[in-house]
């Protein structure tokens, strides 16, 4: 800080005295201040160690019990205690892999209409509701999806499917078994709504941020509306889609409660979509208040910690390709 | 002309169009679907009692009020922990190391503690407080919606923070202002606004959050503001209540999914007003 | 900042502004016996101030808590033998009889129209008969109209000491069922495909919702919502109804002075009314309990339900103890339950 100079020499001492002291404290305040910011940045970091270290500690029963077989064992025996967590990792992929397949062309679709084909005045109102729906809390999801959805989907669309596909050979075991209502199929599809309002804002927002002589070349040309988007609009913004796509899978992986109420929580793998099974989370949610013994409970905190690489990876994929992005928008 | 491949581009062109009308109109009808079972399931549970009773065993006539001020201690608690945190966070990356490694570190982790599943937050505060107290709590509940708010806040404090112009800083340090005085008289001042829309984002966030809290305050169906002890919250008893069978509870579940949403979205119109005036002065 | 202090103050003071005015014992576990602790805990209330918060959160999720020292008294259906109970230094006593009964969910069947036994019900829950109209189902009720829709299993999801006493029983029927699955709070269920449901809550509103369901409940939670309720073919070879009646007739010949630990198991048990998934909930207390005042509450409690809580048990098809077996458990309370200096934490006084 600057020291003004002053003329010393028209200051009692007593004045000086004064000066130098109350500088001292501005300069300890200043320290103390900056040292404080700095200790939270690394509390920051130390957080997300601690999470790893605290889970890594909690889960090390169950890996010192099974190795790495834990990760390719399907069988989950409370009683024999024998626990695998191929079938929660499989039901989180599965859940997760409909939910995309589902929320990207939809989000894509809608951020298409967003940006190139809605008149300006209805912009603002449906961009404003696609952020509610990402605002509703999991829990709703979870609750409509078990009163309105599963109902609806056990009584008018799963016996329908399962007919239909009943004669194909490979479908059929598809869309197999009694039409519960619940399971992976449902979690997939509640998934893909929570998803979807993700990827639609931030593809909306990478495709705002093409620059518009791009899109106006290419209409000079003759290109219609969708070659522009095919051809300039998302060639262009293809990382930005990516890295959204990628958040968008990092919540549907770790979203719990609109899982936990349509999973039918059954720790097997069946290849029919329309049977119950579980997901890392939702077995977590369920299980974990009660699991007796040492490695019941190491077992749940293994999967979440299972979780939490998976998500990591994920994330810091999608953080990284953002970051791309977000360089060459400037 | 070649008609033909004209042809088959336009028709390509409508039929992507029409597929993308149509992908907006099933969102929208999505959200109105949804939103429109919860209004009209919760209404019809909605009365005073629900905010003056307690929950009831079921059969009983009850409210949710012990879990609706359960979820208010929790927040307001979560917030008063987290947003100190955060904000002094966000500062030093902003102010006092905004080009050095450890802020572009902590960004990034930061980045994905937002994203990190609510869940596994949930089994870190087990893991650090609830196992060693030996006992649910409230302020545990607290703690791990802090650890959702830390990494919000420090994203918009950071970001508000940001925008500030470095010429009001030159300013303040040509007068001779140190630079602690300088970020919490003029910075946060200037940045005001944004960071509490950025508190009120995080405010949104934990108050639908229920994963955290199934194992770190449980749940209570009493009346108790005693932090040591089982707290309720909204989001956990509409767990409990939904998946029971009994009528009147899953009444009182779809009450309280319809209180916990519109105060999130009042919440987030809230935070929304409050950057578009800025954006506006 | 100072909007963060008026945050800050604000939480502080809801924090400490009211402090728990009447005293709040927190107990959890089994969801068997919720429906009856519940209306309990109403009652008791009203007329004490001190309120129970029980969770229910399964009786393997009432064992570990209350082992953790996290609640003052679990509840599980299972009872803990007296090896373990010695190691965990806990006591445990039983509250009510209650029975566990097969729910459906079939269009055209109604409450007693289907009779089972023991093991059709292993072979549907080993998924060996996969439908409705399977003629092993059709033997048992050659009047029956039954569909050939196939069969949506509903199980339970968390540990579960409904989920105890009903494999109990399967097991003692099935051989097949005791090698292949066993019998404990949670169980590797065989079937190709089952839903999971938490607490007998959520088994009965997945039956309740699932058209083609069977489910395991107790008998509170049938009656409590409608459900369609099997009868099933006990040890005598009568087929019974669950009623109060039919289950206090499984405990009839229960000797508890010679059970150490109150460890017995009232499924299959002879007798030509008996119910034969009976069985009694018990709940677990340390003997030198963290809060010795937290568990003189809780005692209190339970003395309090077993004087006056008995036309509130029935009424939901519980069994109350009968008053030689509470005279036994009082017994047990003054000599067991210590706090730190030995000194006796609840004697009744009559």
């Amino acid at each position: 800080m600057v020291d003004m100079t002053w003329d010393r020499a028209g200051m009692s001492a007593q004045d000086a005295a004064d000066r130098a002291r109350a500088l001292g404290k501005l300069r300890l305040g200043d320290a103390i201040f900056r040292n404080v910011t700095r200790f939270a940045a690394l509390m920051v970091l130390a957080l997300l160690g601690g999470v790893i270290v605290a889970l890594v500690i909690g889960a090390w029963p169950a890996f010192e019990a099974f190795g790495f077989s834990f990760l390719t064992t399907q069988s989950w025996n409370p009683v024999t205690e024998q626990f695998g967590a191929l079938a929660p990792i499989y039901g989180t992929l599965v859940t997760s892999l409909i939910a995309m397949a589902i929320a990207v062309p939809f989000g894509l679709l809608i951020a298409l209409f967003l940006t190139e084909l809605c008149p300006k005045w209805l912009r603002r109102p449906i961009g404003v509701a696609v952020e509610l729906l990402a605002g509703i809390p999991s829990i709703i999801y979870g609750i409509w999806g078990l009163f309105v959805l599963a109902p609806f989907l056990q009584v008018h669309v799963q016996p329908a499917l399962i007919s239909a596909f009943g004669g194909v050979p490979v479908l059929s075991s598809l869309f197999a078994g009694p039409p519960y209502g619940i399971g992976v199929l449902t979690a997939g599809l509640i998934l893909a709504i929570m998803v979807l309002p993700f990827i639609t804002s931030i593809s909306r927002d990478v495709f705002e941020a093409v620059p518009p002589v791009l899109k106006e070349a290419a209409y000079g040309l003759g290109c219609s509306t969708w070659e522009v988007m095919r051809h300039v609009v998302l060639p262009y913004t293809r990382v930005g889609v990516i890295g959204g796509v990628m958040l968008g899978l990092g919540r549907a992986l770790g979203e719990t409660m609109a899982v936990t109420f349509v999973i039918g929580n059954a720790h097997r793998i069946t290849a029919s979509l329309l049977a119950p099974g579980t997901t890392i989370s939702a077995s977590i949610a369920n299980e974990f208040t009660e699991a007796i013994g040492e490695v019941y409970t190491a077992s749940l905190i293994a999967l979440g910690l299972i979780l939490f690489v998976i998500t990591l990876i994920v994330l810091a994929a999608a953080r990284y390709m953002l970051l791309r992005i977000e360089r060459r928008i400037g | 002309m070649d008609t033909s491949l004209y042809a088959a581009r336009r028709r390509r062109n409508a039929v992507a169009i029409a597929a993308s009308f149509i992908a907006t109109g099933i969102g929208l009808a999505w959200l109105a679907l949804i939103l429109g079972v919860l209004v009209w399931n919760g209404l019809s549970g909605l009365s005073l009692a629900v905010f003056t009773e307690m929950t009831p065993p079921p059969g009983s006539a009850g409210g949710l009020l012990n879990a609706i001020v359960g979820s208010l201690i929790m927040t307001v608690l979560g917030v008063a922990i987290g947003t100190p945190i955060g904000m002094l966070a966000g500062t030093y990356m902003a102010e006092y190391g905004r080009h050095d490694r450890l802020t572009s570190v902590v960004r990034f982790i930061n980045d994905i503690l937002l994203s990190a599943p609510s869940i596994v937050v949930g089994l870190f505060i087990y893991e650090v407080m609830v196992r060693p107290m030996g006992n649910f709590s409230g302020i545990a509940g607290a703690a791990a919606l802090a650890v959702i708010v830390i990494p919000v806040v420090v994203r918009t404090t950071e970001d508000m923070l940001l925008l500030v112009p470095d010429s009001l800083r030159e300013a303040a340090a040509s007068i001779g202002l140190p630079r602690s005085r300088m970020i919490t008289r003029i910075a946060y001042r200037a940045a005001l606004s944004g960071i509490v829309t950025g508190v009120l984002l995080a405010v949104a966030r934990i108050s639908g959050e229920t994963a955290p809290l199934l194992f770190t305050s449980l749940n209570n169906q009493f009346f108790s503001t005693d932090l040591n002890a089982p707290m309720a919250s909204l989001p956990t008893v509409i767990f409990q209540f939904a998946l029971s069978p009994y009528e009147d509870w899953q009444r009182l579940a779809w009450t309280g999914a319809l209180v916990i949403t519109f105060s999130v979205l009042a919440l987030s119109i809230l935070a929304r007003t409050l950057a578009a005036t800025r954006k506006m002065s | 900042m100072s909007l963060i202090k008026t945050i800050v103050a604000a939480g502080i003071a809801a924090a400490v502004a009211v402090p728990a005015l009447a005293a709040d014992v927190s107990g959890a576990g089994a969801s068997f016996p919720y429906p009856v602790y519940a209306k309990w805990a109403e009652a008791y209330k009203k007329e004490t101030g001190n309120g129970l918060n029980y969770q229910s959160i399964g009786s393997g999720g009432g064992i570990k808590q209350v082992i953790a020292r996290t609640v003052t008294f679990g509840a599980s259906d299972m009872p803990l033998k007296p090896e373990q109970l010695g190691k965990d230094g806990l006591i445990q006593f039983p509250t009510v009889l209650g029975g566990v009964v097969p729910v459906i969910n079939v269009d055209g069947v109604a409450s007693g129209d289907l009779t089972l036994d023991g093991d059709t019900l292993a072979k549907i829950y080993l998924g060996e008969i996969k439908t409705w109209d399977d003629p092993k189902i059709k033997a048992l009720n050659p009047s029956a109209k039954l569909p050939s829709q196939a069969i949506a299993l509903v199980h339970r999801s968390d540990g579960s000491g409904t989920t105890f006493v009903f494999t109990n029983y399967l097991s003692s029927i099935s051989p097949e069922w005791k090698s292949k699955v066993g019998s404990s709070t949670a169980v590797q269920w065989p079937a190709a495909s089952g839903i999971g449901a938490k607490g007998n809550e959520g088994v009965a509103n997945n039956v309740k919702q699932t058209k083609g369901s069977i489910g395991y409940v107790e008998t509170a939670y049938a009656k409590q919502n409608n459900l369609t309720t099997t009868r099933l073919v006990n040890k005598d070879g009568k087929a019974v109804t669950a009623t109060a009646e039919t289950i206090a007739a499984a405990a009839a010949g229960a000797d508890w002075s010679k059970a150490p630990g109150y460890y017995l198991i009232l499924t299959n048990e002879p007798g030509a009314d008996a119910w034969p998934i009976a069985a009694a909930t018990f709940i677990l207390i340390h003997k030198q309990p963290k809060s010795p005042a937290d568990a003189r509450i809780a005692l209190e409690f339970f003395d309090w339900a077993y004087k006056n809580g008995g036309q509130l048990a029935r009424d939901l098809d519980y069994v109350p103890l009968p008053e030689s077996v509470v005279k036994l458990i009082r017994q047990t309370w003054a000599s067991e339950v210590k706090d730190a200096d030995g000194k006796t934490i609840y004697a009744v006084t009559n």
